[in-house]
């Protein structure tokens, strides 16, 4: 397939965009990746997502998909015949989805709420929430593991992808608050997970450095007035 | 195999009556549970701890929460009556519509009736934006899934009916015929198709459970200025 037919907008440290982008790894699919720059959306990304106007926009044979957990289905569906990104049995794919709801709706919130948490006393329930989370997390991921490496067994699947990829801006929020809030003592599977899918071949070459975030994050905080908030 | 299906509900969830109207469209046999939400059974509890709502599915024992993974799962279940479409880009699109009601038209919508005066004019300005993206996706179709209901419009369906209450309560005109043609049509149609008719909950009920419900949001909003 000609690599201008797959088109994927986004931004090097959104979480969603890097959903996308795994996705396409694991079925091994050549896209160009267009940059939009922070601050400003280019004439591409309005006209692709006119509802949300936001990142990560996915753009096959001209036709756009948005949203980055259904581009991700959509990527497992429109390329059946590369590795499986969903699993196969409707249960495992309903609990999965489950999850990655639950991660999007629930706690993805309470880790840009330490973010955005004003005062030691919001900053600390924020982090109790995340920990929380985690918890929970812990438990699904031993369910959906059995034991193996990833929440989608031997090959890290939509679960993993949903949320692994916040383990970027996990590490800058621990950085930046001097915490420890992903503990291989209280969540033993998940830390050892995250150091796994952070290795896996389909993430590494697009998980950012956390060194390079942490910069991004200060600029973006400084600018917060002005920045349009990451992907959706 | 016997299937056991239960669907844990009460009585006016509009999020239960997705899998109530996705399990009759496909002919599926199943138990109903109703909850009282002030006295959650040990079951719910149970089978949804993350969220302890309905609506739960349970099918063969293994429970599934959140109404939108149940009618996914539903679908991919039982293959009589697809809701989504095979075309990979069409479910796709199909997912981003119901995702985009779910996220943007009922808070919208619900920030209109419970707010009063220049607030709510405030109030109706995404609210008609986002109905007025609806409005685009039913050019040249009679429902969201095409000639028959499917995913979109079990998903957007209940909100047509709420909205045609909410409208009584406020004395408010939201879905104007005039300005959405289309969207007042699939409103009509939608609740007029044999299966959904003979499942709203009743409509006398719902205006007093909703009328309180807003007299009480604007007292709450009141009192926290």
């Amino acid at each position: 397939m000609a690599e201008s037919e797959i088109k994927l907008l986004g931004a090097w440290p959104s979480p969603f965009v890097m959903r996308a982008r795994i996705a396409l790894n694991i079925k091994s699919i050549d896209y160009e990746f267009h940059q939009e720059k922070l601050g400003s959306k280019s004439q591409l990304l309005l006209e692709s997502n006119p509802v949300y106007k936001k990142i990560p926009v996915l753009i096959h044979d001209q036709k756009p998909i948005c949203e980055s957990l259904i581009i991700v289905q959509y990527v497992d569906e429109a390329w059946s015949s590369g590795p499986s990104i969903l699993p196969s049995d409707p249960y495992d794919r309903a609990i999965a989805r489950f999850w990655a709801a639950y991660i999007d709706d629930k706690w993805f919130p309470s880790l840009s709420g330490l973010a955005k948490a004003q005062g030691e006393e919001a900053k600390k329930a924020a982090m109790d929430q995340v920990r929380e989370g985690f918890l929970l997390l812990e438990e699904a991921f031993g369910k959906c593991s059995k034991g193996k490496d990833f929440f989608g067994g031997d090959r890290i699947g939509y679960l993993d992808i949903a949320l692994g990829c916040f383990l970027g801006w996990l590490r800058v929020s621990e950085k930046m608050n001097g915490v420890k809030l992903l503990d291989a003592a209280k969540t033993p599977g998940l830390a050892g997970w995250a150091d796994k899918f952070c290795g896996d071949d389909a993430v590494k070459d697009v998980m950012p450095e956390t060194d390079k975030l942490t910069e991004f994050a200060k600029i973006l905080f400084q600018a917060k007035a002005n920045a349009p908030p990451p992907a959706n | 195999m016997a299937e056991e299906v239960k669907l844990f509900r009460t009585w006016s969830s509009p999020f239960a009556l997705r899998v109530v109207w996705a399990l009759k469209i496909k002919g599926i046999d199943y138990e109903t549970i109703f909850e009282d939400l002030s006295n959650k059974s040990p079951s719910l509890l149970q089978y949804n701890p993350v969220y302890k709502k309905v609506p739960v599915l349970v099918h063969n024992g293994k429970p599934i929460a959140e109404s939108l993974v149940i009618l996914e799962y539903i679908d991919e279940t039982w293959k009589q009556a697809p809701l989504l479409p095979e075309d990979p880009h069409e479910r796709a699109t199909a997912r981003f519509w119901a995702k985009f009601g779910e996220d943007k038209v009922l808070s919208s919508i619900w920030s209109v009736f419970i707010k009063q005066g220049k607030e709510q004019e405030e109030a109706m300005v995404p609210a008609l934006e986002n109905l007025k993206f609806l409005e685009e996706e039913l050019k040249g179709k009679k429902f969201f899934g095409g000639e028959t209901i499917g995913f979109v419009d079990l998903a957007l369906g209940w909100l047509g009916n709420l909205i045609s209450l909410l409208e009584e309560i406020v004395g408010l005109k939201v879905v104007d015929g005039e300005k959405f043609p289309l969207l007042s049509a699939w409103m009509q149609d939608f609740a007029d198709a044999p299966i959904i008719k003979d499942n709203w909950p009743p409509r006398d009920r719902m205006i007093v459970k909703f009328q309180a419900l807003r007299d009480a949001t604007i007292v709450a909003a009141a009192a926290s200025k």
